[in-house]
């Protein structure tokens, strides 16, 4: 009889190959090519392609005036509309010195805190779906449809909302929309649990995530990894905890941090995040103040001759605004700080000597919207 | 420690800069050659501790192409904002700060993609978003015949 030779894995070695990962691939969700290195189904080097998208909104804004330059915001990370729109409201209202109504303020942060829920569902479904558990799928955009309902009484569009004006809001709130949303916060309430029965607790999606592609907080900061991803890590990086606007300095709230950083805490981090903007909101929700719903401003806004930033937390993590003004009515320059270009290129850092499948789970949780990116 | 304590400090560390207060934040200009010591000591001196490098962004103007940094430190939560310059337009090179903060390296391929600065050092340039065929468009005297139809 023959010998039977016992083979261990370190001797078999194959060449390693390049993999196209997109730019149509499902779970990159949009045009990222990821340009995967591997050997065999370990992850040696992965090099992020991006610009297929990418259509030049900081070369636009310059021949655009400030209120036009609102409505190319919501465009880029669709997902968090209200928060890049807003962003450039308060860049312009401080530059300009001028002191919203408190009205606006809430109705503002209220806003905020819906699209935040918006966008955390969206993203809870999705990545589920990269997974393998479609049923999430289903009940994410199904639970989303109620806060666009709400949005689109309000304001009349469910996704790009342009609902911030330099100066205020453009519409009064629906009479209905208190109604609508405690509504949905007693409804919701009783939502999430069920989204942690059929997923956080799973035995499958918890060996699928966790310890899986670990962010140390020191990395996070050197990366600049803002928002959940971020502080999943340890980094305490909430703008609004440290630079509060808007309503947010009325309101008591906790900045949820993480200690693991691993795909797992991310996921953890972002679902307590919901618990959290519940709370925000019903803070807020009872407590709108009366008055007007925006102060009169110039039909032609031109910012002094300057430099201004602006720093706002969308569901994805630091939003920037960077207006370099001449003193004319378009900006001389405008620059975006988005949070997803930061959060994306640390993906070769902590991908490596993972499975590919892996990479999924990473890019799953890092929540990554592609127009954000390319803008 | 306070925007004037800053802004004391940094102005009797660097005699050369131009240290003064923004609309917003302490701004900050350093020549080009002495900008990466520069950098290096604004996260490695303990009082300091800038580790948080928030945006890197280029803006071109008549004379020369000039690199804002936004900064922040994570542990004393204060925040400065750095500028550089390059010699002039022509000759458009700086110096990496990939080194000091690695998101830089991203940025930095962001901002030679659309504004052409070179970076010297920097572990691997390379255009982002467009292809070659294209000039450098933020800047402001590019002209596109193709895409932009003027009124």
């Amino acid at each position: 009889m023959a010998e039977i030779k016992i083979i261990t894995t370190d001797e078999i070695k194959t060449d390693e190959y390049l993999v196209n990962m997109g730019p149509q691939h499902p779970s990159t969700h949009g045009v990222l090519r990821l340009l995967v290195k591997l050997e065999g189904e370990i992850v040696h080097n992965v090099e992020p392609h991006v610009g297929y998208i990418h259509s030049g909104i900081e070369k636009m804004t310059e021949a655009l005036s400030y209120p036009q330059i609102i409505h190319l915001t919501d465009r880029m990370d669709y997902l968090s509309a209200h928060m890049n729109n807003e962003a450039v409201c308060l860049c312009i209202e401080n530059a300009l010195q001028v002191e919203v109504p408190e009205r606006v303020k809430y109705i503002r942060t209220i806003f905020d805190e819906l699209q935040r829920l918006a966008s955390h569902q969206l993203w809870w479904c999705a990545s589920g779906m990269d997974l393998g558990a479609l049923t999430a799928f289903f009940y994410g955009l199904r639970d989303r449809e109620d806060i666009l309902d709400i949005f689109e009484e309000t304001c009349g569009a469910r996704l790009t909302l342009n609902y911030s004006v330099p100066g205020g809001v453009m519409f009064d709130i629906h009479p209905n929309f208190q109604t609508k949303v405690k509504a949905f916060i007693k409804k919701f309430r009783k939502i999430l649990p069920e989204y942690d029965k059929l997923l956080t607790g799973n035995i499958i999606f918890q060996n699928r995530t966790k310890g899986v592609g670990v962010l140390s907080k020191e990395d996070a900061i050197a990366y600049g990894v803002t928002g959940p991803t971020g502080r999943a890590s340890g980094f305490s990086c909430d703008v609004r905890k440290h630079h509060p606007y808007s309503a947010y300095p009325y309101i008591k709230f906790d900045e949820k941090l993480g200690t693991d950083g691993d795909s797992f805490m991310r996921w953890k981090l972002r679902m307590d995040e919901m618990w959290e903007s519940l709370n925000i909101i019903e803070q807020l929700i009872d407590n709108i103040p009366e008055g007007d719903i925006a102060v009169k401003m110039k039909g032609v806004i031109k910012l002094p001759e300057g430099e201004f930033y602006q720093r706002v937390e969308t569901a994805r993590g630091e939003f920037g605004v960077y207006i370099v003004s001449d003193g004319k009515k378009n900006p001389y320059r405008v620059k975006f700080r988005s949070p997803g270009f930061s959060n994306l290129f640390t993906i070769n850092h902590i991908a490596k000597n993972w499975k590919i499948a892996d990479l999924v789970a990473i890019m799953a949780t890092f929540d990554l919207v592609i127009p954000d990116i390319d803008r | 420690m306070t925007n004037e304590q800053l802004i004391e400090k940094l102005s009797a560390a660097n005699p050369d800069a131009v240290v003064k207060q923004g609309s917003q934040y302490p701004e900050i200009t350093v020549a080009h050659d002495k900008m990466h010591a520069f950098m290096q000591n604004l996260k490695s001196d303990a009082s300091l501790a800038f580790d948080y490098l928030v945006c890197e962004s280029g803006v071109d103007y008549p004379a020369f192409i000039q690199v804002v940094y936004h900064l922040e430190s994570t542990t004393h939560q204060h925040f400065i904002v750095v500028k550089t310059t390059t010699e002039n337009r022509e000759i458009a090179v700086l110096d990496t700060v990939s080194d000091i903060w690695p998101t830089a390296e991203f940025h930095e391929d962001e901002i030679f993609d659309l504004l052409g600065i070179t970076f010297t050092n920097h572990p691997h340039l390379r255009r982002l978003f467009l292809d070659e065929t294209w000039g450098f468009p933020l800047r402001k005297d590019f002209h596109d015949d193709i895409h932009v139809v003027e009124r």
